[in-house]
């Protein structure tokens, strides 16, 4: 029995970018379940908050190392999207230099980040208040450090490769994946370290 | 051992025991108007189930008439309208009679909460694992005293009740008289009860809290105000002082022994710390131990005192072993205490 | 002008699938699509069809066990006052009983339907990530493997299947137990958001051209709708059981009210997952329930965008009603109303969907064979529990009614009748392509009257005994409280209602043991899986279907309209867009491999590690790493690689 045809589709490439790409869309899926955890978290600090006339229950989290962080992400914003543009373009040079300057602010920001945890000066077990800063910034920090890994490794696979067309688009979910560590990242430093002193009456 | 006769018997002491129902034997305005919220909904959802599984009946009946028939590309227009129709009517329905039952829960919660103003009492209560510390609260100390497990309110007056925890969360509930709340550590939640039928009323805690929960059981016991004066009065006191010798060593015995470190029993060296297990100083005037578990008379006292946990397994009191003159001694002492 | 770096093949001339005759397609498809043999290639299958047996069966064995807990539960509540369970076993029965049913069947079960089910209703050969399904599978059989050894070394869960703490917490719970629960929902929650995921991307990408969004069978919007709630849903619960994990393994102190935390911090995170959770289990099965309604009375469901709008609507509003499960707690009085009043207006939708089958069948040309039967039950017992809901939505009443009986009574009304029920249905309809085989049909009769007069006594007589006063979870019951006969009556019901299940377990084994004879569309069904031989080759569809309607086989009598061009030569799935499902990749499906088994177990042993101490979350996610590197490092495809580069590629 000869098949209908109706349509012949083998000019079709096999591989797309943003949303016609199905990785896209499963990266999506995870940014927004992650996203929600970051949410759920914020909104867990705060009903504590609502819960304790006397909030926050011990002292402020120091301000140097995590706005430097803060400041670090908002400014890598810059190569990474250059990075991104660079993969669209399929440009294999400009993509090897971009990944490596990623690779380095990661690294950078993992750096600050072990700074920032010892200047949090409260401890996870000592109340609830301390138990929610540790949790929020270690859910960040899960974050950062799973990104990081991925950006080495593509940086090492652009490199060594195998490569063809369909790693650019990886490239550019990859650093959409980056930008999602940099959004998610503002309301939990705004929630960590300037609700408490607000809460205290601290004018900005 | 022969849990059910112990049961049996102390229902018999206790007086008649009732099936704990939301709907029989209403004791107060509370159960009374969530009562009447009750058959309103239940006869109209028996109704409304009644009345699909007839359409479904209806439905399934015209579907076989036509089985034999070609099945159609698409329904007749005309078809289409008349279920359209059909099952709007359906949805409209099923908001009017949502919309009624919002409606009447509103108007009984309002109702609910006018019952509230104007208590005349206030009885703190704490939920333990498996036990409730009950504390009357007065103007002055002194007019304050605490028991367990046993509520006594006058009669027709509302009374407000202060709930704590000390350790999990529990449920204060006494089905014919309120909806239940919950005790929940860290916060002290309020409900308000008005009993307006003289009697003795079965709760028990509603909220999973372990081992015991399933006897975690409080008794109220609503009589005329004369009634519950003299009951007032006379748990006030401190325990009688003990008469014969055997009482005064069993008062030794506890004071010196294990029990004193949790039991209370005003007027002994046994006060003044907390209440870790329920108070003791008119241990008799109860109608049963262990929250529900045995009934209170001295063969099933003496068998809690020497192993609880044959009579309610998983309770935080350990076992006594005593020779057998201190425990007669004990006993003695405990029966003293009206 | 290229970038010297990448592999720059055209392979527009390589052969496609319209360029052989069928016959040389099928075996070319045989041979792409095949296995490594023996126990190492099971270990590698990505297949959707496979996982999703895996699924179904797994859930299956914990519905079996778990109802045997209840049978226990049952008997040691028939008379008052017995022994049988003492205090300790029975808290870790009923908990186990319900955590298991709802976390490691129903969940579970329902996404396996989802997985084998979705790709082949819209035409596709496989479900998006096919390496992450296999891994979310091994995720789950070894989470419930973890829960059952726990409850075979005296170490189950003992805090109920919502395990509140403080009883749960570092203080009241000793020992392991509840450190396995929240674990649990770690292993599951990670498999269940792995499947969600999937599912969305599947229906949104790989549907077959033509298949708009309006065109999709009402399943496949069920499974859209359901993992949405998913992802939504159960980030929630994930931080509520690792806050629970952390206050009893690291001092933190969340849920502890003397150092700042908040009980009821617990209950808010947990019934926001929870309450969408049954919502999760709901719609799958109606969707399920719609397809064998539509089916047998032989004409399209009538007002499908109704139903596809009470779905979302259903998904949408379960979000606004967690606080229901907390109206006793002493919550403000406000709040309290507006979740009364959300909890109430959620049965429009649910109603609206029953009147559409209604009028589906008051105007189809009704052929009534087994599954219907399973329909009458589904009205009967989910009904009977919807409005047993609707009592429970008004907050007076609730706080009578609620932690006693009528809330178990309720509760398995709904699940026995709004999801059991269709997934019994559901697995006599889709048996015979599943298998090749059609389920026995007296045995089937005996089971469903053993199963809808065994709810009705039972659940009905709990729904009266909390009537009475009597509160749920307790081990036992005095002989004062005149409970007596209603628990014997609920204990005569649930066994008639466990042997229901004996008899199909034993219906689906010795079917199974037979011949495959079953005609390709025994119920003349309408959907693109019944174009499919039965059981489905690995691959699905030999040619890319076309769609123009919504019920395909109905509407193109003859041989199936097909779309061609796709490479035979290695695995390929077409890819659409997402609303008009227009033709727009070939995407490339990764080979099978062990590496999603392997990354599931080194995720298990730091899952399991870490309910002793923290340190293995750090030290476990180095392997981790290693093996995710492996499984996602690119491999030159087999036949040439793709991939025309250049700025003329992918403009098209």
């Amino acid at each position: 029995m000869k098949p209908h045809l109706t349509l012949d589709i083998r000019a079709l490439p096999s591989y797309r970018f943003g949303h016609r790409s199905p990785l896209w869309w499963g990266t999506l899926g995870f940014i927004v379940i992650e996203g929600l955890g970051f949410i759920f978290a914020i909104a867990a600090y705060f009903y504590l908050q609502n819960q304790n006339p006397d909030w926050p229950l011990g002292r402020h989290p120091g301000l140097l190392w995590s706005s430097l962080f803060t400041v670090l992400l908002l400014l890598s914003e810059i190569p990474n999207t250059w990075t991104k543009r660079a993969a669209v373009a399929l440009d294999l040079g400009r993509v090897r230099v971009g990944l490596m300057m990623m690779s380095a602010v990661a690294l950078l920001a993992i750096v600050i980040r072990v700074a920032e945890f010892t200047t949090l000066n409260v401890w996870w077990d000592s109340n609830a208040y301390g138990s929610a800063l540790w949790v929020l910034l270690g859910l960040h920090t899960a974050h950062l450090l799973t990104d990081a890994f991925e950006t080495f490794v593509m940086a090492a696979l652009a490199y060594i490769g195998p490569l063809d067309a369909r790693r650019f688009p990886e490239v550019e979910d990859n650093q959409a994946y980056w930008d999602f560590v940099v959004l998610a990242w503002i309301p939990i430093y705004i929630t960590m370290y300037w609700a408490p002193r607000w809460a205290a009456g601290a004018v900005l | 051992m022969n849990r059910a006769a112990a049961i049996l018997a102390g229902a018999a002491l206790a007086g008649c025991s009732r099936n704990p129902s939301i709907l029989l034997d209403t004791a107060g305005p509370h159960a009374n108007e969530i009562q009447w919220l009750f058959w309103l909904f239940f006869w109209v959802c028996a109704a409304v189930w009644l009345c699909v599984i007839g359409l479904l009946g209806f439905a399934t009946w015209r579907g076989l008439r036509r089985w034999r028939d070609t099945p159609a590309p698409a329904t007749a227009p005309a078809e289409e309208r008349r279920l359209v129709a059909w099952v709007s009517t359906g949805v409209g329905l099923t908001f009017a009679i949502l919309t009624l039952f919002v409606g009447a829960s509103y108007a009984v919660d309002r109702k609910l909460i006018s019952l509230d103003s104007g208590p005349t009492m206030e009885i703190q209560i704490t939920g333990h694992q498996w036990w409730w510390e009950i504390q009357y609260l007065g103007e002055t100390p002194s007019a304050q005293f605490t028991t367990a497990n046993e509520l006594h309110v006058p009669s027709g007056s509302t009374v407000k009740l202060k709930l704590r925890s000390s350790d999990v969360i529990h449920s204060f509930w006494i089905p014919n008289v309120a909806g239940k709340r919950d005790i929940i550590p860290g916060r002290e939640n309020e409900a308000t009860i008005r009993v307006d039928r003289d009697g003795v009323w079965h709760g028990r805690c509603a909220e999973f809290c372990g081992y015991q929960h399933a006897f975690m059981g409080l008794t109220l016991i609503a009589e005329t105000p004369d009634k519950f004066e003299k009951w007032k009065a006379s748990q006030r006191l401190p325990a009688a002082a003990p008469q014969s010798d055997e009482e005064k060593r069993g008062q030794e015995i506890f004071e010196t022994g294990p029990c004193g470190a949790c039991h209370v029993i005003r007027g002994t060296s046994a006060d003044g710390h907390s209440n870790y297990a329920p108070e003791l100083t008119h241990l008799k005037s109860r109608s049963s131990i262990g929250a529900g578990a045995a009934p209170n008379v001295k063969g099933y006292l003496g068998a809690w005192i020497l192993d609880p946990h044959g009579i309610k397994p998983g309770v935080h009191m350990p076992p006594n072993l005593q020779n057998a003159d201190d425990f007669q001694a004990l006993l003695a002492y405990l029966e003293t205490l009206k | 002008m290229s970038p010297p770096d990448i592999e720059v093949v055209d392979d527009q001339h390589v052969p496609r699938d319209v360029d052989v005759p069928l016959e040389r397609l099928r075996d070319h498809l045989d041979n792409t699509w095949r296995l490594p043999p023996g126990l190492f290639g099971w270990l590698c299958s990505i297949d959707h069809k496979s996982i999703g047996r895996r699924y179904i069966v797994t859930a299956f064995i914990h519905l079996l066990l778990a109802g045997a807990l209840a049978m226990a539960l049952r008997v040691q509540l028939a008379f008052p006052e017995q022994q049988i369970l003492g205090p300790d076993q029975y808290n870790q029965f009923f908990t186990m009983h319900g955590t298991v049913m709802m976390f490691l069947f129903a969940v579970p079960m329902v996404e396996g339907v989802m997985i084998y089910l979705v790709p082949l209703m819209i035409g596709s050969r496989i479900i998006a990530f096919p390496r992450l399904n296999a891994f979310s599978y091994y995720v789950y059989l070894v989470g419930g493997l973890m829960v059952w050894a726990s409850f075979f070394l005296n170490s189950a869960p003992d805090a109920g299947w919502f395990s509140y703490p403080p009883l749960a917490g570092p203080e009241y719970g000793a020992g392991k137990r509840s450190d396995v629960f929240a674990q649990m929902i770690t292993f599951t929650e990670v498999a269940a958001l792995a499947v969600a995921v999937e599912i969305i991307v599947t229906v949104l990408k790989l549907r077959a051209p033509g298949m708009s969004l309006d065109r999709m069978p009402i399943f496949v919007w069920s499974s859209l709708v359901t993992s949405f709630i998913i992802v939504f849903s159960m980030p929630s619960v994930v931080l509520g059981s690792t806050f629970l994990l952390l206050d009893r393994l690291v001092g933190t102190h969340f849920y502890n009210p003397a150092e700042g935390g908040d009980v009821l911090l617990w209950q808010h995170l947990f019934w926001y997952f929870a309450h969408p959770e049954v919502y999760i289990i709901f719609l799958p099965s109606i969707g399920l329930a719609s397809h064998v309604v539509e089916t047998f009375s032989r004409r399209p469901m009538f007002g499908y965008p109704a139903v596809v709008l009470a779905l979302i609507s259903n998904g949408l509003l379960s979000f606004g009603l967690w606080v229901h499960h907390m109206f006793a707690t002493g919550l403000p009085r406000l709040g309290n109303s507006f979740f009364a009043a959300s909890s109430m207006t959620i049965a429009i939708p649910s109603g609206l969907v029953l009147f559409c089958w209604l009028a589906t069948i008051a105007s189809g040309r009704l052929r009534f064979k087994l599954p219907m039967l399973w329909i009458v039950s589904f009205f009967i017992l989910f009904v009977m529990g919807g409005l047993s809901g609707v009592m429970l939505a008004s907050v007076p009443l609730d706080l009578q009614l609620t932690d006693t009986y009528v809330l178990p009574s309720h509760i398995h009304f709904v699940l026995i009748g709004g999801a059991v029920a269709p997934l019994v249905a559901a697995t006599f309809f889709w048996f015979p392509k599943m298998t090749g085989r059609l389920l026995n049909v007296p045995l089937g009769l005996v089971q469903w009257m053993l199963f809808t007069i065994g709810g009705l006594s039972a659940f009905g007589s709990m729904f009266l005994l909390g009537l009475s006063g009597m509160t749920r979870r307790v081990y036992s019951y005095p002989h004062t409280m005149q409970w007596d006969t209603l628990n014997l009556i609920a204990s005569v019901g649930a066994w008639l209602l466990g042997l229901s299940f004996v008899l199909f377990t034993i219906n689906i084994l010795w079917t199974l043991s037979r011949p495959t004879k079953a005609p390709e569309n025994p119920w003349q069904a309408s959907g693109l899986e019944w174009s499919l031989p039965s059981p489905p080759p690995i691959y699905n569809f030999v040619l890319a279907p076309f769609v123009s309607s919504r019920t395909p086989l109905w509407d193109s009598p003859g041989p199936l309209p097909v779309v061609g061009g796709l490479r035979f030569d290695r695995r390929e799935v077409l890819v659409t867009t997402v609303v008009e499902a227009e033709p727009d990749m070939r995407d490339p499906v990764p080979e099978p491999t062990v590496w999603p088994f392997i990354a599931a177990m080194v995720t298990s042993v730091i899952l399991i590690a870490s309910m002793y101490a923290p340190q293995p979350v750090a030290w476990g996610a180095i392997p981790f790493a290693i093996v995710m590197v492996a499984w996602l490092y690119p491999r030159r495809m087999v036949s040439p690689p793709a991939a025309s580069v250049g700025p003329q590629a992918h403009q098209a």
